[in-house]
């Protein structure tokens, strides 16, 4: 075990690019139900997120996608295993990612901008720092306008944008995302895989995206892992042969198409 | 085109308010009419229900009387105020301690659901018998009265809002008093508004029966000595102020608690299952 994080931090220096950024080992996760019996949230996963790589999870409701992702971000502790942060076993730092939710979660008592530079003044970092860079955000989600209206004014889509924003305004390396657009409808939520796509390759994050969408997780992934429920485990990781630039013209390409239906397929597999 | 529409907007609020005035005014001229007719058919005799008129008199006559002002209205007014302050202070600062950790919430929350359900208003004499005729006396009637609804709305608002929100602000690594300053306390506000509000009337009710049960001054007071005298129109005009002194307190916590909880969109309806 010691040798082998000798290993690891030999190649981190090496190769930095090559340690992954997240590294969850053998992490499973089991709640007490009232009556004190155990449930197995989720059980032994071992999965890696590279540096600027997007990895989608997908499965069915229940299957512990989200409680992976609570884990990733320190807010649940595993029942056992451990998650590295490049190659070091320790807790994610604040600084290091953000958080979206299926809702935008946007505070209604501040202004859009106002809720774009939040996490910037909650880890206290300068405001000459993240006054400016709030502004570049809100223009790259699209925004630049409504920074002084408040979230009700504006529409789910819309919020949500805000909320990608708000995650982006530490400039942290990872976002953790629950279902982003799982909220908003068909429509939207195209444009706004669109948008991700676009924001993602631009700011260069690493993403761990939770959805229910095979044509989402496909059209944003470089890989996706398919997710069973009871046991809740990692069944098979697909890795997404597409370009990295996507655009809408992709959705309606054979080759997308060949890898949905595979997904599906794998998916299906294991519903029973 | 932003501007017209906005001007539109404008109008068209000036109008509804217009016509809202128009009608409430309308009603309360309905009311004093029938009142009349009723009273000048001779059903009911004078000194049970006073006519419009011997009202209006007496309420102007008390308006003008400055040993009204000093001695009645501001004296009520002054318990009021203070009760109420108490009520809200202690309410606010109370209620947090009272959810500070689960344990202490589950083991105190039931007193405070106990003491609730009992009226305050019987207590009153209790407080004459320790505190005396005085105004100590007074204030902690209406105090008491008035502590409760704020207390339950500060607890209910504390513990609304998106809980994801606190999640967002642990993802932040975000300690308890930057959760409460910048989550618990703003989702709280409308609730803690609610809760002053209703505590404004509530301490008109604990002052007026504090004054009830022997008080040289106050409009309690006055209700009894009127009473006493059959003076049905002074009656009336004592009804008439008390019911402006609360309305106007709850224009005023209304106008302040719309500067701090404009984002809400039903601040008047949070209110706390009291």
């Amino acid at each position: 075990m010691r040798s082998a994080n000798v290993a690891d931090a030999v190649t981190t220096r090496s190769s930095a690019n090559r340690v992954p950024l997240i590294s969850v080992k053998g992490v499973s996760k089991s709640y007490e139900t009232r009556r004190g019996e155990k449930v197995l949230a989720i059980g032994e996963v071992n999965l890696q997120l590279a540096q600027q790589e997007f990895v989608s999870l997908i499965g069915p409701s229940g299957c512990g996608k989200s409680t992976l992702l609570h884990v990733a971000s320190g807010l649940l502790k595993p029942t056992t295993g451990e998650v590295l942060v490049r190659g070091e076993s320790r807790p994610i730092r604040a600084e290091e990612f953000g958080m979206v939710f299926q809702d935008a979660v946007l505070f209604p008592w501040l202004t859009i901008r106002q809720n774009v530079e939040m996490p910037a003044q909650v880890l206290r970092i300068p405001k000459s720092v993240y006054k400016p860079r709030a502004v570049q955000l809100l223009d790259l989600v699209g925004l630049a306008r409504f920074g002084d209206m408040y979230p009700r004014e504006l529409s789910g889509g819309m919020q949500q944008r805000a909320s990608i924003a708000r995650a982006l305004i530490h400039d942290p390396e990872l976002l953790l995302m629950d279902e982003p657009f799982g909220a908003v409808d068909a429509i939207t939520r195209e444009t706004l895989n669109i948008e991700l796509q676009r924001i993602r390759t631009a700011a260069r994050k690493s993403v761990l995206f939770v959805t229910h969408s095979i044509s989402e997780a496909v059209f944003l992934s470089d890989r996706v892992v398919i997710m069973s429920s009871r046991p809740s485990q990692i069944r098979s990781v697909i890795d997404i042969d597409l370009p990295a630039n996507r655009g809408p013209e992709l959705i309606e390409s054979p080759e997308f198409n060949d890898i949905v239906r595979k997904v599906h397929r794998e998916l299906g597999r294991h519903d029973h | 085109m932003t501007t017209n529409y906005a001007t539109a907007h404008r109008r068209e609020k000036l109008l509804d308010y217009a016509v809202t005035t128009l009608l409430s005014s309308g009603l309360l001229v309905v009311v004093i009419v029938v009142w009349q007719i009723v009273m000048s058919l001779d059903l009911l005799p004078t000194y049970l229900i006073p006519t419009p008129a011997a009202t209006a008199e007496a309420i102007w006559h008390d308006l003008i009387d400055p040993q009204f002002w000093a001695g009645q209205l501001l004296q009520t007014l002054y318990v009021v105020v203070v009760g109420f302050v108490i009520a809200a202070v202690m309410g606010i600062l109370i209620g947090p301690l009272l959810i500070a950790h689960p344990l202490v919430e589950r083991s105190v929350y039931p007193f405070v659901v106990a003491f609730q359900a009992m009226p305050k208003i019987a207590m009153a004499p209790l407080i004459l018998v320790w505190f005396g005729y005085g105004h100590t006396s007074k204030f902690l009637i209406t105090a008491l009265v008035a502590f409760f609804p704020v207390v339950v709305n500060v607890i209910a608002g504390l513990k609304a809002g998106d809980e994801r929100q606190l999640i967002l602000m642990r993802a932040l690594r975000a300690g308890w008093w930057t959760r409460m300053i910048r989550v618990r306390i703003p989702n709280a506000l409308p609730y803690i508004f609610a809760g002053l509000d209703i505590a404004a009337v509530f301490a008109v009710i604990g002052a007026v029966v504090a004054e009830f049960l022997g008080s040289p001054n106050g409009l309690g007071s006055l209700v009894i000595i009127r009473q006493t005298n059959v003076d049905t129109p002074g009656l009336f005009s004592v009804l008439f102020f008390l019911a402006a002194m609360g309305s106007a307190l709850h224009f005023l916590i209304n106008a302040v608690a719309r500067k701090f909880t404009f984002w809400s969109q039903s601040a008047d309806t949070k209110v706390a299952k009291r």
